[in-house]
């Protein structure tokens, strides 16, 4: 797996490795994309993608309230939380 | 004392002894506690004395009102991938290391609300990613059978709970095998619903098409008494499936299918453990048929396209802001969540995440998510086919005993992911199967597995009922050495 691949990945997923770490990544990687390529054998012309197991379609329900969201309760879940705010890192110089 | 008749020896046991108040709850209850601080394999990673005893004494006082019902005042273990109402929810993760949910998983409810008195919560790989219960944050789980060697997983905690007979039974969830893979190895009895059938409301999500969660117990008769009390429709589970309950089918003479697929795969000892058990069937009057399901051999790697794509798209909700571990003194916002994200998860799901990414990801999507996919419709159409010409389909859950433990030495991920062999192909067709003792290769535990089709349970039951009459694996427990000793008034 070329290194811009992984860097990519790493980008998208918001996960950082350190050097050891990623050089056993890398090869894990490798081993299982050439793992699951064993499908690739399958003919699947034709065959329409499963998504849902029993086929079914997503039902929706009616548009109306169902649950509140209790804020204050759910905030203190939080590793920092100030007068109703998460706060993070400052994103706005 | 005759260990049948001992009321932690099953549901079943627990239920009659209850009922004719030969034991009452909080009795029942402090012998579980007992015995899980007796117990040194780590097969719990939080146990809530002060709830327990709290609710096994409303158990005994609503019995002593209204006389038993349900489960009243029976013990019982969650797996730690169940919300838990003021009882920390780890996964088995540094990321929801000091997680506490603000409400209870409908499995967790409805089991509460049938007076189930919950002990605690069981070990289990992170984020149910694994088959040895290796993963955990929280450290391995020895099997009671041999302390060296793996419970299974990723519902191992419960396994060996359940197997050490700490608890009679034990909820678990199934998303590749990991109810029926560690039944296996434990020598107990596991069964995974149709996708559908067990709300999957606050069980945290590994992946959404497959996860289902179900019961763990020593006797198929078991399971059935809890799956009562954890199957239904729930509406706040778009996907859970309004079906009549679970129910007793008639008896008669099935045609039990075996596929070459599963069986030219099975080697040494084992092979021999389970081509016996399947005569046990045929003594009992069914009929055995060969099926084939020709693309089993495409399902393990579809199954890891499409799981671990699942999982990426849902452990993308661990940010480090709203709930979950956080890294200190983080810079930018960037980094708050890399670094979070990085601290919190451990090497199989940083793999797994990675893998999703990579399999999700412009250029490869096709190639990758939409091929599995595609191979997934083929596997179920492989099961369809075959319920033509059969009723079940009767093969081994595992192609080894439960294996050694590797102490974070496991050089190959993939050879882990083999493991599941046989579970994985009914979890891809969303087909309910359970697993059952069936014997002993070299001292450890032997599961069957039967595989039934949607919404086929009650059959399930039955068979394995029937079967379990006419043995007596399930009722076999680890060396006395290892058992809690049992206690004079119980």
């Amino acid at each position: 797996m070329h290194p811009t691949t992984i860097d990519k990945l790493l980008r998208l997923t918001a996960l950082r490795l350190d050097a050891d770490e990623r050089a056993r990544l890398e090869d894990d990687l490798e081993r299982i994309v050439e793992f699951v390529d064993a499908m690739q054998a399958a003919d699947t012309e034709g065959v329409a993608p499963l998504a849902h197991p029993l086929d079914e379609i997503q039902p929706l329900r009616a548009d109306r309230v169902a649950e509140t969201v209790d804020r204050d309760c759910f905030q203190k879940l939080a590793p920092l939380a100030r007068d109703g705010f998460y706060l993070v890192p400052r994103v706005v110089e | 004392m005759n260990a049948r008749c001992e009321p932690l020896s099953t549901v079943g046991a627990a239920v009659e002894a209850l009922r004719s108040k030969a034991v009452g709850a909080e009795e029942l209850a402090r012998e579980c506690l007992r015995r899980i601080r007796a117990d040194d394999g780590n097969s719990f990673v939080a146990v809530c004395e002060e709830q327990a005893l709290a609710a096994a004494r409303q158990a005994d006082s609503s019995i002593a009102a209204e006389g038993f019902r349900d489960l009243r005042g029976v013990p019982l273990a969650h797996k730690d991938v169940f919300c838990t109402e003021g009882v920390a929810t780890t996964c088995g993760s540094r990321m929801l290391g000091e997680f506490v949910s603000p409400y209870d998983a409908a499995v967790v409810e409805r089991l509460k609300a049938a007076g189930a008195v919950m002990l605690g919560k069981t070990n289990m790989d992170e984020f149910a990613m694994g088959s040895s219960n290796e993963t955990s944050w929280f450290g391995p789980v020895a099997n009671p059978w041999d302390p060296s060697r793996v419970p299974g997983g990723s519902s191992g905690g419960s396994a060996a709970a359940v197997a050490a007979g700490l608890v009679p039974a034990a909820t678990g969830t199934d998303t590749g095998g990991s109810i029926r893979q560690p039944a296996a190895f434990c020598g107990i009895s596991g069964l995974k619903p149709t996708y559908g059938r067990v709300s999957r409301y606050g069980m945290v999500a590994f992946a959404s098409s497959l996860d289902q969660g179900g019961p763990m117990a020593r006797s198929a008769a078991d399971l059935r008494l809890l799956l009562r009390f954890m199957e239904g429709h729930d509406a706040r589970d778009s996907t859970s499936v309004a079906m009549p309950p679970t129910e007793r089918g008639a008896r008669r003479r099935l045609r039990i299918g075996l596929a070459a697929e599963y069986w030219r795969a099975l080697g040494g000892g084992l092979a021999g453990v389970l081509r016996e058990a399947a005569k046990t069937f045929e003594g009992g009057g069914h009929e055995l048929r060969d099926v084939s399901l020709a693309h089993t051999d495409y399902a393990v790697p579809a199954y890891y396209v499409v799981a671990s794509a699942e999982a990426s798209t849902n452990l993308s909700r661990y940010d480090g802001v709203r709930y979950g571990h956080r890294a200190a003194d983080a810079g930018s916002l960037d980094e708050l969540y890399s670094r979070s994200r990085s601290e919190g998860f451990g090497a199989e799901v940083k793999r797994r995440i990675l893998t999703g990414a990579y399999t999700l990801s412009v250029g490869y999507y096709d190639a990758y998510y939409r091929k599995a996919q595609r191979v997934r419709r083929l596997v179920r159409q492989d099961f369809l086919d075959a319920f033509e010409e059969v009723d079940l389909i009767l093969a081994p859950t595992t192609p080894t005993t439960a294996f050694p433990r590797a102490d974070g030495q496991a050089e190959d991920p993939t050879a882990m992911y083999r493991q599941d062999v046989f579970t994985v192909p009914a979890s891809l067709a969303g087909l309910p199967a359970l697993s059952i003792p069936c014997g002993f290769d070299a001292g450890l535990p032997a599961g069957l597995q039967l595989i039934a089709p949607h919404f086929g349970e009650g059959l399930l039951l039955d068979v394995a009922e029937a079967y379990q009459q006419e043995t007596d694996w399930h009722l076999r427990s680890p060396g006395e050495g290892r058992r809690p000793p049992e206690r004079e008034q119980l």
